[in-house]
C-alpha cells in the first residue's frame, strides 16, 4: 500500500501539486486521471522519487520515503517497477537483455536462472519469440509489453505506469490494460496508472483519483464514475460523444 | 553573470563526478560496460587515428624537407622534426582535439538521447546509480585506450614520413632514419602518454556532463553535442598549455 500525505510540489514558485492526500491499496489497479498538465506525471514522479516534494510525504507500507537515506531509497527502488510512456527500453540491448537487466544488476541467481526468469516474464506478456530482437525492430505495443516484462522481472511490490496506452490502438490498449490488471492481481502489487484513456477507466479502474489543476478533485471506483455528480469530472470523462451516450444508456 | 554561470555549471559537473566515482553496484556489469566502451570509443577510432596521423606525418616531412631544410642544416633535420612534432604535440594534443569531435559528440548525444527518452529515469527507478553505471565505464574505457591511440598515431605518422621517402622520393630513407634516431629523449614519449590521459578524462567526463544534463528534446541533444565538443576542445587547448609547461 502507498499512502500520500499532503503532497505539494512547486517549480520556480509555481505550485503544480496542491496538497494531494490519498491511499493506493495493494492488489488493486489505482488510476490517476486528469487533463494534460493537471499534475499526473509530476505526482507519479514524486511518488517514485524522481522529483523531491516541496512538502508532504509518501509512505510505502508505512515507511516514509522522505525520511529514508539514499541507500534505503535505492533498496526500496528494487521493489518498484515502472512502465514509462515511451517504454524507455535500452536501445543497445536486445529484448531479452532488457528484461534481464534488473536481474543482472540485483539478482544473485546463476546466469541460467536469470535467463529462465527473463523468458518466463516475456512469456507472461506473450513475447517469448521476440527475445533476440532490438527495441527498434518491434512495434510500440510490443515495446510496452517488453517494458512490462522488465518491470515485473524482480517481482516488484509496487508497479507504476505512466500513460501505458499512449500511442497505441484501442485493441492493443485493451491487451496492455488486461495485462497490468492481471499482474496486479496475480502478484498482489500496488499498481498506480496515469492515464487519459477512458477505456482504461471503465475497464480496470478499481480506484480512480481525478486530479484537477493540482488538486485531488474526486476519488471513487469505475462504477461510481457513472453516477458521479462532480461537474469537473463529468466534463473530463464524458467529453466525448461516445461516453456521453454510454452514460445515457447506463441510466 | 558569465562567471556565475560558469561556476554553477562547474558545481554541477563536480556533483555529477561525485556520483560517477562511486563503487559500481555490480562488478560484472561494470566490466561488461567497460569493455564495450573501450571498443566503442577507442577501438572504433583506430581507423581515423591511423589515417590522419599517416597523412600528417607525411605532410610534416615534406614541409620540412622542401621549405625549411637548407644546405646549412644537417641532413637529419626533416626526420628529427617530424619525430618531435608527432611525439610532443600531434599524437597527444592534436589527435585528442580531433577525437574530442568524434568521441565527445558520440558520448553527449548518446547520453542526451537516453535522458530524453527516459532511459536514465528507468535506471534510477530500478535503484541503479545511472551516473556510475553509464559514465564511469566511459571515463575508464577512454582513459585506458587513449595512450594506445597515441602510440598508434605516432607510429602511423612515422610510416607516413617513410612513405614520402620510399614512394615520393622527397627524402632518402637513410636521412629520415638518421633524423628519427637523432637525440631521442624517451621522456617525450611518456609526456605524450601522460597528456593523453588528462585529455581522455576531459573528453569523456565533460561530454558525459553535457549529455547527462540535457533537458528537453532532440534540439537540446544537438546543442549538448555541440557544446560538449566546443568545451572539450577549449579545455584541451588550455590544459595543453599548462601540462606542456609542467611536464617539460
Amino acid at each position: 500500500m502507498i499512502e500520500i500525505k499532503n503532497l505539494h510540489k512547486s517549480f520556480d514558485g509555481k505550485e503544480v501539486l496542491k496538497g494531494i492526500s490519498t491511499r493506493f491499496e495493494s492488489g488493486k489497479t489505482n488510476l490517476v486521471i486528469g487533463q494534460s498538465g493537471s499534475g499526473k506525471t509530476v505526482l507519479i514522479k514524486n511518488i517514485v522519487g524522481l522529483f523531491e516534494p516541496t512538502e508532504g510525504d509518501v509512505l510505502y507500507d508505512g515507511r516514509s520515503f522522505m525520511q529514508m537515506s539514499k541507500r534505503e531509497r535505492a533498496m526500496l527502488r528494487r521493489e518498484m517497477g515502472m512502465i514509462f510512456q515511451n517504454a524507455a527500453l535500452f536501445d543497445s540491448m536486445s529484448v531479452l537483455e532488457n528484461v534481464m537487466f534488473p536481474l543482472d544488476m540485483f539478482s544473485d541467481d546463476s546466469y541460467k536462472d536469470r535467463v529462465r526468469r527473463a523468458r518466463f516474464c516475456l512469456d507472461h506478456v506473450n513475447l517469448s519469440d521476440a527475445c533476440d530482437k532490438y527495441p527498434g525492430e518491434i512495434s510500440g505495443g510490443m515495446q510496452k509489453r517488453v517494458a512490462i516484462a522488465r518491470a515485473i522481472a524482480l517481482n516488484p511490490k509496487y508497479l507504476f505506469c505512466d500513460e501505458p496506452n499512449s500511442g497505441l490502438d484501442p485493441k492493443t490498449s485493451l491487451v496492455i490494460d488486461e495485462l497490468i490488471h492481471h499482474i496486479t492481481q496475480e502478484f498482489n502489487t500496488t499498481t498506480i496508472i496515469n492515464t487519459h484513456d477512458m477505456n482504461s477507466v471503465m475497464g480496470i479502474g478499481e480506484h480512480i483519483l481525478f486530479i484537477y489543476q493540482g488538486y485531488a478533485e474526486w476519488e471513487g471506483t469505475k462504477d461510481e464514475v457513472m453516477n458521479a455528480d462532480n461537474e469537473l469530472l463529468n466534463n473530463f470523462i464524458f467529453a466525448s460523444d461516445l461516453f456521453r451516450k454510454v452514460k445515457q444508456a447506463a441510466k | 553573470m558569465l562567471i556565475l554561470k560558469f561556476l554553477h555549471a562547474f558545481g554541477r559537473y563536480l556533483l555529477l563526478m561525485g556520483r560517477t566515482f562511486s563503487r559500481p553496484e555490480r562488478m560484472r556489469m561494470f566490466l561488461k560496460q567497460y569493455v564495450k566502451e573501450m571498443a566503442q570509443l577507442g577501438v572504433d577510432s583506430i581507423g581515423i587515428v591511423l589515417l590522419i596521423s599517416f597523412f600528417i606525418g607525411a605532410v610534416i616531412c615534406i614541409q620540412i624537407k622542401l621549405n625549411i631544410q637548407s644546405p646549412w642544416m644537417p641532413h637529419w633535420v626533416s626526420g628529427y622534426v617530424t619525430r618531435e612534432i608527432m611525439l610532443l604535440e600531434f599524437s597527444s594534443s592534436i589527435m585528442c582535439l580531433i577525437l574530442s569531435g568524434k568521441v565527445g559528440s558520440n558520448i553527449a548525444s548518446e547520453l542526451g538521447t537516453m535522458r530524453t527518452t527516459q532511459q536514465i529515469d528507468a535506471l534510477e527507478i530500478m535503484g541503479v546509480n545511472p551516473a556510475s553505471f553509464l559514465i564511469l565505464p566511459k571515463i575508464a574505457g577512454l582513459v585506458t585506450i587513449m595512450p594506445l591511440l597515441v602510440v598508434f598515431s605516432t607510429f602511423s605518422g612515422i610510416i607516413g614520413a617513410y612513405a614520402t621517402a620510399y614512394v615520393g622520393h622527397i627524402i632518402t630513407p637513410s636521412d629520415l632514419t638518421a633524423g628519427l634516431q637523432h637525440s631521442f629523449v624517451p621522456w617525450f614519449f611518456w609526456m605524450g602518454v601522460v597528456k593523453s590521459l588528462f585529455f581522455a578524462f576531459i573528453i569523456s567526463s565533460v561530454s558525459s556532463f553535457y549529455g547527462y544534463t540535457v533537458e528537453g528534446g532532440s534540439i537540446e541533444v544537438g546543442k549538448a553535442s555541440t557544446n560538449a565538443v566546443v568545451s572539450c576542445s577549449m579545455l584541451i587547448l588550455f590544459s595543453d598549455l599548462f601540462l606542456t609547461q609542467i611536464l617539460s
